[in-house]
């Protein structure tokens, strides 16, 4: 009695998947969710820049408050509003994160090309670089560079944007030596095409989706390794209203019973990092022209 | 116009000799087979002649001259696999527009319909595909053409629609061929004399 109840709930919900299945076909969900993906993580980055800092401000009659109507996200010892703090440290995070995505993005794309067109000897150094950068763990190569240039947002953005590039690197470079001898290429140029025109019309547009979602999935990387050396105190300054900041304050009243302080935002961190991942990933879904039907 | 290629020799890296004092030589208008085991070096003679290969021994030349190593090539080469022979993220009107002072009468004489032309190569069949690869390689300023197992992957009707049509463009515009092919009864059907890379 009881498993056919089940059976039946199952069908029930099967055919409401299916029939949602049908209304849209895969590339379209794509799309759906890549078009909610960016307008939550555009709605957090221009809520932060609208939302000016007094009301962050300190206010001792309100500290300490769990969270309520008023204080979604509760408030903190020096009573300020901790949803205003969560909102504006994500979006310093996402600034962060995009100058330094965008500049290890730009670092990848240019040792790539030198790897994949300048020679055998170009090519070694650049992979022994590679190499080395991907042999020391990100964390810590971030902790010495950021420590070096004195923390702070200047530490902070070198230090990721210099950690971030060798992977992308590495597929550029695997795709340009991929795509120079492949036989349309080779083709091309007996077809009267110059290599200017090749590297143009053939090696580029195979390089943009690459290149753009190697982007896209390089900034969840560079929010989380910004909030991690700013957590660890080599980052930003506690002043900031930056996410690590407010995470490993937190830490201090966890004990105390103040657990809003660290779940919010944290919660928040992951949703904006997820958000970016399916943006990245589901943008490759919709270039490769081999899904162009699904 | 005479395509000859003297003394040949070539091998790949520090290897066995592929090809050693081959001489060839084809002449416009003519069809001529090549035939023989695999890897016995049709395909390396076929991308030397096409310019594809520099022969360490021995020269090419057309017309007594060296081949030209830039512009378009009056030696164009066909391939087996037409699928890796276009660029994938390219429609296939793209892939034609590469190459200048095509005519529209190769298109119609291949068969090739209009609205193919919309297409990405992955939505087009072998046939159809290897099609395209024909008259890409069919344009103003060819004057040989180099067919390496071109219709080896297509069924026989294909087959003969493509050879149909290419035989008829080359007597038109007095083309010589050179046929690389595993098959007796193709060569016997194309071509005035075969070579046989065997002996």
């Amino acid at each position: 009695m009881n498993l056919g109840r089940k059976n039946i709930s199952m069908i029930k919900i099967n055919n409401i998947k299916l029939s949602i299945q049908k209304k849209l076909n895969r590339r379209q969900r794509t799309l759906v969710i890549t078009i909610v993906a960016a307008i939550v993580l555009t709605s957090i980055l221009v809520g932060g820049l609208l939302i000016s800092d007094q009301r962050i401000a300190t206010n001792f009659e309100q500290k300490n408050l769990s969270p309520s109507i008023e204080h979604p996200f509760g408030t903190d010892w020096l009573g300020r509003d901790m949803f205003v703090r969560t909102i504006k440290g994500l979006t310093l995070s996402i600034g962060v994160g995009t100058l330094s995505a965008v500049i290890s993005a730009g670092i990848a794309l240019t040792l790539g090309l030198l790897s994949a067109t300048m020679g055998k000897w170009m090519d070694r150094f650049i992979t022994w670089l590679v190499d080395l950068f991907l042999s020391v763990p990100h964390l810590i190569t971030l902790i010495l560079i950021s420590f070096v240039l004195g923390g702070g947002m200047k530490g902070v953005i070198v230090g990721v944007s210099l950690t971030h590039w060798p992977s992308l690197t590495r597929i550029i470079r695997a795709e340009v030596m991929q795509i120079r001898s492949a036989e349309y290429v080779q083709i091309s140029r007996k077809l009267g095409r110059t290599r200017k025109w090749v590297a143009i019309h053939h090696i580029l547009p195979h390089l943009i989706p690459q290149f753009f979602v190697g982007l896209m999935l390089l900034f969840p990387h560079a929010i989380l390794h910004e909030a991690a050396i700013t957590f660890l105190g080599f980052g930003l300054s506690p002043h900031k209203p930056a996410i690590g900041i407010i995470l490993s304050e937190s830490m201090r009243y966890l004990s105390t019973g103040m657990w809003w302080l660290a779940f919010f935002p944290g919660i928040f961190l992951i949703m904006i990092i997820r958000g970016f991942d399916i943006l990245g990933e589901n943008l490759r879904l919709l270039v490769d022209p081999h899904n162009a039907h699904n | 116009m005479h395509l000859e290629g003297r003394n040949i020799g070539f091998r790949y890296n520090k290897s066995d000799w592929i090809l050693r004092n081959f001489n060839i030589s084809l002449k416009e208008g003519e069809v001529i087979g090549l035939i023989g085991p695999s890897g016995c070096g049709k395909t390396t003679l076929g991308r030397i002649l096409a310019g594809y290969e520099i022969p360490q021994e021995g020269k090419v030349t057309l017309d007594n001259i060296p081949l030209p190593t830039t512009g378009i090539h009056p030696v164009q080469l066909i391939n087996q696999h037409p699928e890796k022979a276009v660029n994938p993220r390219w429609k296939m009107k793209k892939v034609l527009d590469e190459v200048k002072e095509l005519d529209e009468d190769i298109l119609i004489a291949l068969g090739i319909e209009k609205e193919w032309l919309n297409r990405w190569p992955n939505e087009l069949s072998g046939g159809e595909l290897q099609r395209f690869c024909v008259a890409r390689a069919l344009s103003v300023h060819t004057k040989f053409i180099i067919a390496d197992e071109m219709t080896t992957m297509l069924d026989a009707i294909t087959q003969a629609q493509i050879w149909n049509s290419v035989q008829e463009i080359a007597k038109k515009r007095n083309m010589g061929i050179l046929v690389i092919s595993h098959e007796h009864n193709l060569l016997k059907r194309l071509c005035c004399r075969v070579i046989d890379l065997s002996i």
